[in-house]
């Protein structure tokens, strides 16, 4: 990830005001930057999303597209992640970027791997033969410290503004199927983003943890736990990252935290995605120029 | 975020952060096309006097100067490649402690008098011209001996963080209007950002509200 030099001096102020509880923008451990949210961003994709935590920029597009479903879940689509990088910075272009890419991937598989984030069964035509096939394609516009987090905001609205076209599988009479997609365009179906979980990213500095790093606080913090919490507080899955160890209490500590932000941040999450749905087809979008 | 490259001047002040060691000079991250640099024999050694740079000063530039430190000092020369020397021979520059960097538009840093403002507020402050700004508690009494690498590593009290935090948040809410930044406009926006919580300045509302007002502050004390 990039990283910031910092003197010590620098990382020394830093770790004392953690640990006093007033960061060097005035936030407090448990606050979050100011965030701005927009659906339906990018226009030939089913849904689509960007998030700006000040500095850290997510674009997320997913393309539905027909395909086979998996041999062990013969009547579930799925989801298939994909992280591109390279737009940060120089030393993460081309292959240098494919390191973090992967490492956001898999992380975003495994939060994704518990069974009722996503109903996979609505994106089923036809059990071992057909179903829906979500490509979720992660852009990192740019890097200002807690990237999992954004990227699983930008997801979890991405998928509440995917708009998948309704189909109907007609058999005829010598059993060779058709599948037929609906004439109206907006007959589509929606998913249901309620267990669809958000990742927490704690950081370790000093003796105390911290929500949503910038990163010159990443630089002086060792360790940091990744957890990823549903709306109802609930742990799907949780990482360790850093060199630095982790004392058993502290983890537990920061279990607690990451719950009750995380509660917090899915209701804020959700109440602007409400907000902007209500506004309709009449929002004025901002997108990029703005 | 766009950010122009810092042409140097020959006087300017600069705030600049050690990238590289070499043999008799440092190599520093001033925001310039190329990598500014500070000759050995521009510093000031500690004790404060003046001694030729020997060969033991060579092996133990580490010491004094290392990968990552923030220093204070002032062009002295450009070479011919446009790479800007600079030199730290005052007491008032130097190796810089605790505090908070700020990275912003060199053309927003005003061109004044003096770029070393000890705050009413309660803090100090350094406006680099190449956009680097620092933001550090001011010093209790001015120690002439140390000669600036002595660093202070005692905790910062709480309230110096508070002014601290908040002029910083105040700069930021003068760059995102594009307002030049000096000792009087930062100084105006920070009172007019008192009434608001030190993390809500940096809201798209309170941001446009505060700067308006210091805006207006500003065309009243020139009119």
């Amino acid at each position: 990830m990039a990283s910031v030099m910092l003197s010590e001096a620098e990382k020394l102020y830093i770790v004392h005001g953690v640990q006093e509880d007033l960061r060097v923008d005035g936030r407090g451990c448990e606050d979050y930057r100011c965030a701005e949210v927009e659906t339906d961003v990018v226009s030939n994709t089913s849904g689509s999303a960007r998030v700006k935590l000040v500095e850290t920029d997510i674009l997320v597009g997913i393309k539905a597209e027909m395909g086979t479903p998996k041999l062990e879940k013969p009547d579930e689509g799925y989801l298939e992640f994909f992280v591109d990088c390279s737009s940060n910075s120089p030393e993460l272009e081309g292959r240098g970027g494919e390191e973090l890419g992967t490492d956001i991937a898999n992380t975003l598989y495994r939060v994704f791997s518990c069974e009722n984030s996503v109903d996979l069964k609505s994106l089923c035509i036809n059990p071992k033969e057909h179903c829906w096939v979500l490509y979720v394609d992660v852009l990192l516009l740019e890097c200002g410290g807690n990237i999992f987090d954004a990227i699983s905001i930008a997801v979890k609205a991405a998928l509440f503004n995917t708009r998948i076209p309704k189909v109907r599988v007609l058999e005829d009479e010598e059993g060779t199927k058709e599948i037929e997609l609906s004439d109206d365009p907006y007959d589509c179906i929606r998913l249901s983003v309620d267990e669809v979980p958000c990742i927490v990213t704690l950081s370790k500095i000093g003796y105390r943890h911290v929500v949503d790093a910038t990163l010159q606080e990443e630089a002086c913090s060792l360790a940091s736990l990744l957890i990823s919490v549903t709306s109802k507080g609930a742990i799907t899955s949780m990482k360790k990252v850093g060199k630095g160890s982790l004392d058993p209490e502290s983890i537990f500590e920061m279990m607690e935290t990451g719950q009750r932000v995380g509660k917090s941040l899915h209701i804020a999450l959700q109440k602007i995605l409400d907000e902007e749905e209500n506004l309709g087809t009449s929002r004025p979008k901002v997108g990029f120029l703005g | 975020a766009l950010c122009p490259r810092y042409n140097g001047e020959i006087g300017d002040i600069v705030v600049g952060r050690i990238t590289e060691v070499q043999q008799k000079r440092w190599k520093v991250e001033t925001n310039s096309r190329l990598d500014s640099v500070l000759l050995l024999s521009s510093i000031n050694l500690p004790g404060g006097e003046l001694r030729r740079k020997s060969a033991e000063d060579e092996l133990a530039m580490r010491d004094y100067l290392q990968e990552g430190d923030l220093i204070s000092a002032e062009v002295q020369s450009i070479f011919s490649d446009g790479a800007v020397s600079l030199h730290t021979r005052s007491l008032k520059y130097g190796k810089l402690a605790q505090g908070v960097l700020v990275q912003v538009s060199p053309s927003l840093v005003k061109r004044q008098k003096t770029h070393f403002h000890d705050l009413p507020c309660g803090a100090s402050v350094i406006l680099g011209n190449n956009g680097f700004i620092w933001i550090y508690p001011t010093p209790e009494q001015k120690d002439d001996e140390a000669g600036g690498y002595t660093a202070n590593l005692e905790p910062v009290p709480l309230s110096d963080r508070e002014v601290i935090s908040r002029l910083r948040n105040c700069i930021m809410a003068l760059v995102t209007h594009k307002i030049m930044l000096f000792d009087t406009s930062i100084l105006y926006c920070y009172e007019a950002s008192l009434p608001h919580q030190i993390k809500d300045i940096l809201k798209p509302e309170v941001t446009e509200e505060i700067v308006l007002e210091a805006r207006q502050r500003l065309l009243d004390s020139e009119g």
